[in-house]
């Protein structure tokens, strides 16, 4: 039997445990096991320390010294329309904006050679198999696996595009700490090794080579030092930029969310 | 919403200048100690509050009453703080290690059983006080962002989710590694996470999931 994890103390603490094992599952666990009654009430402790820390009060008159030292700047004119296109037209993001297109047209093209994994509408027309036919229960069931693979993955990539942009945005001293990414790329490369094998055994070719190309960069960030200088830091900056994983990563998170299985019922299956 | 945010609203978008100053006295200090909450720091709180109502003047034409206009307003603060937040450079472990050099004491932190105060437990809440504000430090501008929203505000995980940019998942997520982090922070005064959970099985518990 498995104790409960940190992870689903804190989503049961903020009542958002519904998602995951489930509100009363977690509560029944909790009146059985000491240790993890136990783990929560230091979870709350915790809590309540945070909590403690004063925030400083601003007296009532606070709103019109605000407004006291706003008004004078509500005069200005607004930026023109077009100031935001500026920002544009910076040689980098053009460039950028150029891979930015060609990976749009390669998951365009994707998205069209991939299988189409939406249940096709039921088929009113004769020759339909039996809801009881054994084999397209299989499929089915197949079909709620990859289901679940997907969401795993979609998942997977969010987090990863998560510490991919937290990673390049990281602000480079003359010396740059990246101990706690380093750590996280580490997490993920093992999660993403099972979901790229996973994925090549499905038949996922477009996903398997995404996660390739994110394993890539995620096991650079892993063997790097936890010290970097600031030069070598922009160095692994700018490959990734160039790369444009994050983009990719964001796009094919994106893909496997919507979770499109397999059409249900297979030409074989009807036999 | 507020039925005086819904008049004044409607009013300053027509451009009454006096409609849009009353919402800034109803909602600043909202926004101060949201914008504290974030960032940690006065001077900080100070510059977005008043960003965050100079960006609310702005774009108020774009406010379609989908949301209350405190949820509007804390949204634009919540993202004002977050690019200042990323920014940052960002606080490491070092930090928590140089604050134990002050002698941080460790123990549990339990309720005053007369309820008076003591010398002693002021500057042990001092140090406990300095020991969270250290390891709010310690997160990701992500991290800390939909930690505040969470546990301060308790907004929704999608609302959150809404505000970074993130889905359900990568928010929970975003959660649990700032609460985790805090917890390890914490450790010398709440006690360690037990955290059975996290090395599998454990014998003598028969209840399980």
């Amino acid at each position: 039997m498995n104790h409960l994890t940190e992870e689903q103390l804190v989503l049961y603490h903020y009542g958002d445990a519904a998602e995951s094992a489930g509100t009363a599952s977690i509560e029944e666990h909790l009146h059985a096991c000491a240790a993890c009654e136990a783990d929560l009430m230091n979870l709350r402790r915790t809590l309540s320390a945070v909590d403690a820390v004063p925030v400083p009060d601003r007296g009532d008159g606070y709103g019109s010294e605000v407004w006291a030292r706003i008004q004078p700047s509500l005069d200005r004119r607004s930026d023109p329309w077009w100031h935001p296109l500026q920002a544009l037209f910076v040689p980098r993001r053009l460039v950028f904006a150029g891979g930015v297109f060609v990976l749009m047209v390669a998951a365009f093209v994707a998205g069209r050679f991939v299988p189409a994994l939406q249940p096709a509408p039921p088929d009113g027309q004769a020759g339909g198999a039996p809801a009881a036919n054994p084999q397209l229960a299989a499929v089915e069931q197949q079909q709620v696996r990859e289901r679940i693979l997907l969401i795993a993955v979609g998942d997977h990539l969010e987090r990863s595009q998560v510490a991919l942009v937290e990673l390049v945005n990281n602000p480079a001293g003359s010396h740059v700490d990246i101990s706690d990414e380093r750590q996280r790329a580490r997490e993920l490369v093992s999660e993403n090794r099972l979901y790229r094998q996973t994925a090549l055994t499905t038949g996922e070719q477009a996903i398997a080579s995404v996660l390739d190309d994110l394993e890539r960069v995620l096991v650079e960030i892993a063997n790097s030092p936890a010290r970097m200088s600031k030069a070598d830091f922009e160095k692994m900056r700018t490959r990734i930029e160039q790369q444009g994983i994050i983009f990719k990563v964001r796009v094919f998170g994106e893909y496997v969310r919507e979770g499109r299985v397999p059409s249900p019922v297979d030409a074989r299956v009807r036999g | 919403m507020d039925v005086n945010d819904a008049h004044d609203v409607t009013q300053a978008q027509a451009g009454d200048e006096l409609a849009f100053r009353r919402l800034v006295e109803r909602h600043s200090r909202g926004v101060f100690q949201l914008a504290f909450r974030l960032t940690g720091s006065e001077p900080d709180a100070e510059d977005i509050v008043q960003e965050t109502f100079l960006k609310a003047f702005r774009e108020l034409r774009r406010f379609e009453a989908r949301s209350s206009f405190r949820t509007w307003i804390h949204r634009v603060a919540v993202n004002c703080a977050y690019d200042l937040l990323r920014q940052r450079p960002r606080y490491k472990a070092e930090s928590l290690d140089a604050a134990d050099k002050d002698g941080a004491q460790g123990g549990g932190i339990e309720p005053e059983a007369d309820g008076a105060s003591r010398p002693d437990r002021l500057a042990f809440g001092a140090e406990v006080q300095g020991r969270v504000r250290t390891a709010l430090e310690l997160l990701t501008p992500t991290e800390r962002t939909a930690f505040v929203l969470r546990h301060f505000e308790g907004r929704s995980l999608e609302e959150i989710g809404e505000t970074l940019g993130l889905h359900t998942g990568a928010t929970k997520h975003s959660i649990f590694r700032a609460v985790q982090k805090m917890r390890r922070a914490l450790a010398p005064f709440v006690g360690p996470a037990v955290g059975i959970g996290n090395e599998g099985l454990e014998p003598g518990c028969s209840a399980g999931l």
